[in-house]
């Protein structure tokens, strides 16, 4: 008897102690479900953000972040993860919530400026250093004998906009002609040898088992990873056309309703779109919407012509064309093989 | 044809059979035990290498560092919660199982064993498929404001069900081999149930229980799979000791992630050496069924 006694106590004890864990945390609370390469800019921006707040209000402010890839992502907040903001790959994963579980808006993408993306990216190359395969451009990659990296574009929102970028440019090449683009982008996939589930995975592949002679990245990316792995390995190249990518941010309607936070939420975005949020962007390697707000981390950002998604439509177009089932890039996959 | 040769000679040449069998022992435990050094050890050595690359400091940093302490925090509440929970369980369902002779007795011993047979990522996502907000249980949770997955409760349960089986899986086969005459004995002497339970077949088993309760302690800390679909991997929250290890890996933070990683090769070590004591001093009372 004693004996169940003790378990059951020690049972309870664990979890009022719990309970008082989180309970302790009686300040204000804000939880950011994000994407994967975003963790360094949000470990920043939020310290900033919270020293920000407490001078404008007095309130402390304790701001979580997770990260994952985006569509994991959207699909832990749709099964009720509760994020009071999210900012994601791409606004196909916003839409997502809004239509599978009516968290927020369907024209959540007008709530904030710049189609609610208050920094970009874009696709470029990363190549072993010296650049031994001489790759310059993304006609480059469909050459015998190279190896791609990128991950796979129905897991991976940033593989997505590799897909797309790639399209895009021979779409411009072949006078807009969905076959030839189609031709293009199957002999390209012909040569990745990996289609990892996320960008992180494929940047891992590349750089540390070292498999591929260019890895299809986002620029922050690319970036971050010569940062990290060493500038005396790896570089960039900046193809001569690329696409937009504009990972966008959202307020979760009902989660803020709930819990009283919709006036930390809104401040909390509006301020990435603030001098220092464009300055943290850019220091992080995103290209702020502001570039002149960016100062010294101006300089690091090529220039290049980019397309956007609206050049496909937009989103849902874009989705149901390329990546549902059956879609492009099922068909392509399948002649790849 | 061979083995006609063979039969004849094997009376003629037993001490050559002997020293072959002995070399074959030699080579088998030689393989054995490279295969361990190789593929348990090394990894292991390699994990604190690893973690100590840099110093002790940095080291010591890397597990202060305040999501670190709550990664630990929350898997050690974790496993205090899930452990007693499944030892409850797991004494009563193999008490069940070996004392008494009731239909679907085979039903029940096959659900026990299905947290081994199924993937952990599955059980994870079962909960998300009745707790989630999408789930059967979602709205009328929502409503109720209760949150059970991307939180403690999920997590707990989540562990709960893959950590089930190492108890009742232990007792079983120890309570079967003990039968149930001594349990008929009290009884004739007048013992009611529960006293019979808390005197007689609880003493017997304590052993081969706290060697159940060590494994499952240690599976219950290790745990990845299922409770990465129902942490939510909101950090200073809901990451575990495994999952922040993850985390850190994947943001280029070697140290800080074997850091991270050595406290769990330190708990298991923990768990691993308490299992071995037990073993070599009650090793006796372990394998006869602990019959004192």
């Amino acid at each position: 008897m004693r004996l169940t006694r003790h378990f059951f106590a020690a049972a309870l004890g664990a979890l009022v102690a719990s309970g008082s864990i989180y309970g302790a945390a009686a300040q204000q609370t804000l939880l950011n479900v994000s994407y994967d390469p975003t963790r360094e800019l949000y470990k920043e921006f939020n310290q900033v953000f919270a020293e920000h707040w407490k001078k404008e209000t007095g309130e402390t402010l304790a701001i979580s972040v997770s990260h994952g890839g985006s569509a994991k992502q959207a699909r832990a907040v749709i099964d009720g993860l509760e994020a009071d903001v999210v900012t994601l790959a791409l606004a196909y994963d916003i839409d997502a919530i809004a239509e599978h579980a009516s968290l927020l808006d369907k024209d959540w993408q007008k709530q904030f400026p710049h189609n609610s993306t208050p920094y970009t990216s874009t696709i470029v190359f990363l190549v072993r250093k010296g650049n031994p395969k001489n790759i310059k451009d993304w006609g480059d990659l469909v050459k015998p004998g190279i190896q791609v990296i990128t991950p796979n574009p129905k897991t991976s929102g940033g593989a997505r906009w590799n897909y797309l970028a790639a399209w895009g440019y021979a779409l411009k090449h072949n006078n807009k002609s969905d076959a030839a683009a189609k031709k293009f982008v199957t002999t390209l996939y012909k040569n990745v040898p990996v289609l990892d589930t996320g960008a992180r995975g494929s940047t891992t592949t590349f750089v540390q088992r070292n498999i591929g002679d260019v890895l299809l990245a986002w620029e922050n990316e690319a970036f971050l990873a010569i940062d990290e792995l060493g500038p005396d390995k790896l570089e960039i190249v900046v193809p001569s056309v690329s696409i937009l990518a504009e990972p966008p941010v959202a307020i979760i309607d009902k989660v803020v309703d709930k819990r009283g936070t919709r006036k930390q939420a809104e401040a909390y975005l509006n301020f990435l779109y603030s001098p220092e949020g464009q300055r943290l962007a850019a220091k992080h390697y995103y290209r702020p919407r502001q570039l002149e707000y960016a100062g010294e981390f101006g300089k690091r950002f090529a220039n290049l012509e980019l397309f956007t998604i609206q050049d496909f439509g937009d989103w849902q177009v874009a989705q149901k064309k390329h990546f549902s089932d059956g879609g492009e890039f099922d068909q392509i996959y399948k002649v790849g093989r | 044809m061979t083995i006609f040769l063979s039969h004849g000679q094997t009376g003629g040449v037993n001490r050559e059979a002997q020293r072959d069998s002995r070399a074959v022992r030699w080579s088998v435990m030689a393989l054995s035990l490279g295969f361990l050094l190789l593929f348990i050890l090394l990894p292991l050595i390699a994990v604190f290498i690893e973690a100590l690359r840099r110093g002790i400091v940095p080291f010591l940093e890397a597990i202060a560092e305040p999501d670190a302490l709550s990664a630990i925090r929350l898997t050690l509440l974790v496993a205090a919660i899930s452990v007693p929970l499944n030892i409850v369980f797991g004494v009563v369902a193999s008490w069940a199982i070996a004392k008494f002779e009731f239909r679907g007795k085979a039903f029940l011993i096959t659900l026990i064993d299905l947290p081994f047979s199924v993937s952990p990522v599955i059980s994870g996502l079962v909960y998300v498929l009745l707790f989630g907000a999408q789930g059967y249980l979602g709205p009328w949770l929502r409503e109720n404001d209760i949150q059970i997955i991307f939180a403690l409760p999920g997590i707990v349960l989540a562990t709960v069900f893959v950590t089930f089986p190492f108890v009742a899986r232990e007792l079983i086969p120890l309570m079967q081999s003990q039968g149930t005459d001594e349990e008929e004995a009290a009884i004739m002497l007048g013992a009611n149930g529960w006293q019979t339970f808390w005197k007689v077949t609880l003493p017997n088993v304590k052993w081969g229980l706290l060697y159940g309760v060590l494994l499952c302690n240690a599976r219950a800390m290790g745990e990845f799979g299922a409770v990465s679909v129902v942490s939510g991997h909101i950090r200073g929250k809901t990451n575990t000791i495994p999952l922040h290890a993850e985390i850190l890996y994947n943001e280029y933070n070697f140290v800080a992630a074997f850091a991270v990683a050595s406290i769990l090769a330190l708990l298991a070590l923990v768990t691993l050496v308490a299992k071995s004591v037990l073993e070599w001093r009650f090793g006796h009372e372990l394998s006869t069924g602990g019959k004192h």
